[in-house]
């Protein structure tokens, strides 16, 4: 599976970000291609959702650049970002918990939907074809995830268990087809089965979805190990290994700083 | 497809029933004089709702509602010209039936801001008047036609409202909340000192002229005569119908979701394309617009305006309104509106006291049922219709 395509679809180059004196990200270089499925690891606090953040342009860089697909982002909106084609989902979700199964996908399906104010409230005509579209499109990506989820499209999502909240915001990612997906920490609060259960459907939509590349942030190696291409390893915002899951494993300096943690 | 179409036809009921009940009621309601009567149907009416509620009625009403939103409003449009019918003749009834139309169509703008995007506006009654001050002063010097006359009267309450969008947009929360009090504070301040637009005393509005009907006359159909109220009332009730359309095409629509998505998480929003500013401005914008319109027919309506009507206290009553009613609800402000316009009027001994008995009721309301008395239910987008 690993580098289909030989051109970089995301390089970092000596990205940085600073907390008053704390140092997030450190220098940070990495190149990712398209189709790659990168897990980025190390301990809590090693910078890894700060990583996210920087990318999504929800905190802007202290030093270094991020060019995506040849253009750089480094100083971007997160809705620039957005659409040039990243999403996301949040470590601790962000979901609106009112609103249905359907409109929280909605929400992530911004770019491809019709947002002038005269189509909207005057021609309801080509609103409705345009929503039956979206609906059905939105109902066979959570059936992907789990089908009787499916059913409940226009029920709110406060009701809902905390897997199925999970793969709703991972749904509100990928309806945009986005050529990169940031998972951060997807299968947090998840037992075994249910993060197994979760990365399949992952691998399944990736393998729908062509040359969709995942950056996702897991703690649990078995996971990392089954589903990526390659690892980076965080410590204190700097990375200490970049390989192949047997590559990083056996690396001394990662088995101290994380490995070992444990 | 039948059994699909039979619960549909049997939703409709329970929405029906309630809207003729409420009709008879409030006609009870507004026909009696006698004090102690009114007190004694006041407690009839809450002990009925109590029951109705705790008997699991309401849910069955909300289905109704849910469903078959087109024909029941249709009804409620229908019952309300019957309420306006049976008391054609008496001014006081058909004035009151105005200003609650009108008020709940200032409070859908709003339900717009702060209901949908979350934009707190405690100036409401400073947008309302500078749509009463603008019939008043175009209605005196320019003989432009009265219906662009209502445009204009919300054009200017947008306009004037963009001067607040600055600080409205920059800050976040209840600093915003800050600054429209402020405006409302210094808008009645501007009109006491504004020689130009009447001082303290205010101005006369002229009476409304519409495709060459003055609204001044009284209606007389056959041996019929209607009080020239009437004609206002009419008026009102189309405004607020294409209001209540607005809002809910809106509400139903990409715009709608982009405004809860807004309010309900900014940063999740932005990350998923959203332009914040954009959506906040129209909404405010929009939102101040319908509540000039309203004002500006207000001002029609009462054939006069002066600083008093505006006060801050009024701004607080929309917003009671919205509070109570169910924000994001256009039927609950409906129902919110009729309570607190109605009420104060029919009984007196609570006249001067309905800033306190209003901020107590909207304080109960929030700590025992804080999503309003008619919640907003979770959007759908073609009620009985689905892909
Ligand atoms: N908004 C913030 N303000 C101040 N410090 C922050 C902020 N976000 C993250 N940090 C700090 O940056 C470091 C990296 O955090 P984070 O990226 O959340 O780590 P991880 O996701 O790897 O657990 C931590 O020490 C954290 O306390
Ligand atoms: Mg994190």
């Amino acid at each position: 599976m690993t580098q289909t395509s030989p051109d970089a679809l995301l390089t970092v180059q000596a990205l940085t970000k600073r907390f008053g004196g704390l140092v997030a990200l450190d220098q940070l270089e990495l190149e990712m291609y398209r189709g790659e499925i990168i897990g980025l690891i190390g301990p809590n606090g090693s910078g890894k959702t700060t990583f996210f953040n920087v990318i999504t342009g929800l905190y802007g860089a202290d030093g270094g650049n991020v060019r995506f697909g040849g253009a750089d982002i480094t100083r971007s909106t997160p809705q620039a970002v957005y659409h040039a084609g990243i999403s996301r989902t949040f470590q601790r979700s962000r979901l609106s918990l009112p609103l249905s199964i359907f409109d929280n996908i909605m929400i992530g399906n911004h770019k491809r939907l019709s947002q002038g104010v005269w189509f909207n409230i005057m021609r309801r005509g080509a609103f409705r074809a345009e929503f039956a579209a979206s609906f059905e499109e939105a109902r066979a990506l959570v059936e992907v995830f789990d089908a009787p989820l499916a059913d409940r499209m226009l029920e709110p999502v406060g009701g809902l268990p905390m897997i199925d909240r999970r793969r709703i915001e991972i749904c509100r990612a990928l309806i945009s087809r986005p050529k990169l997906l940031l998972l951060d920490e997807p299968s947090a609060g998840m037992t075994h089965d249910e993060t197994k259960q979760l990365m399949d459907d992952i691998l399944e939509i990736r393998d729908r979805i062509q040359e969709l590349s995942i950056v996702i942030v897991e703690h649990e190696m078995g996971v990392i190990e089954r589903i990526t291409d390659r690892c980076i390893v965080l410590n204190f915002g700097r990375k200490i290994a970049d390989g192949t899951f047997a590559m990083i494993a056996a690396d001394k300096q990662v088995q101290e700083a994380y490995l070992g943690l444990q | 497809m039948t059994g699909k179409s039979k619960t549909s036809v049997a939703s409709i009921l329970p929405g029906a029933v309630t809207l003729v009940l409420a009709t008879v009621y409030l006609i009870v309601l507004l026909r009696v004089e006698n004090q102690a009567t009114i007190l004694a149907l006041l407690g009839v009416g809450i002990a009925a709702v109590v029951m109705a509620n705790w008997l699991g009625w309401f849910a069955s009403v909300g289905q109704s509602f849910g469903e078959r939103e087109g024909p029941l409003g249709l009804l409620a449009v229908g019952l309300a010209v019957v309420v306006a019918g049976y008391f054609h003749g008496d001014h006081f009834v058909l004035l009151l039936l105005c200003t609650v139309l009108l008020y709940t169509l200032a409070t859908l703008g709003l339900n717009l801001q702060f209901g949908f995007a979350g934009v707190l506006n405690f100036a409401g009654a400073s947008f309302f008047g500078i749509g009463a001050y603008t019939a008043a002063v175009l209605n005196e010097h320019t003989s432009i036609p009265h219906l662009f006359v209502l445009l204009i009267g919300g054009g200017m309450a947008a306009l004037i409202g963009s001067l607040l969008l600055l600080p409205v947009l920059r800050t976040r929360g209840h600093y915003a909340a800050v600054v429209t009090i402020a405006f409302a504070l210094l808008f009645k301040t501007f009109l006491e000192v504004n020689d130009l637009l009447g001082g303290p005393q205010g101005l006369q509005v002229k009476s409304m002229v519409l495709f060459g009907w003055s609204f001044n006359n009284n209606i007389e159909i056959g041996s019929l005569e209607l009080s020239f109220y009437f004609a206002y009332f009419i008026a009102s009730v189309l405004l607020l119908v294409g209001a209540f359309i607005l809002v809910r095409r809106l509400e139903r629509s990409w715009i709608g979701l982009n405004l809860d998505a807004l309010r309900l998480d900014e940063t999740a929003a932005q990350c998923f394309g959203l332009n914040i500013v954009r959506w906040k401005v129209t909404a405010f914008l929009l939102g101040n617009f319908l509540i000039g319109v309203a004002g500006t027919l207000q001002g029609f309506v009462t054939g006069f305006v002066q600083p008093n009507s505006y006060t801050f206290a009024d701004s607080l009553i929309f917003v009671s309104i919205l509070l109570l009613g169910g924000i994001g609800n256009p039927w609950g402000v409906a129902v919110a509106t009729i309570i607190v316009v109605i009420v104060p009027e029919k009984l007196q001994v609570i006249q001067e006291y309905r800033f306190l008995l209003f901020s107590s009721l909207v304080i109960m309301v929030l700590l025992f049922r804080p999503d309003g008395l008619l919640p907003r239910s979770v959007r759908n987008y073609f009620p009985g219709w689905r892909p």
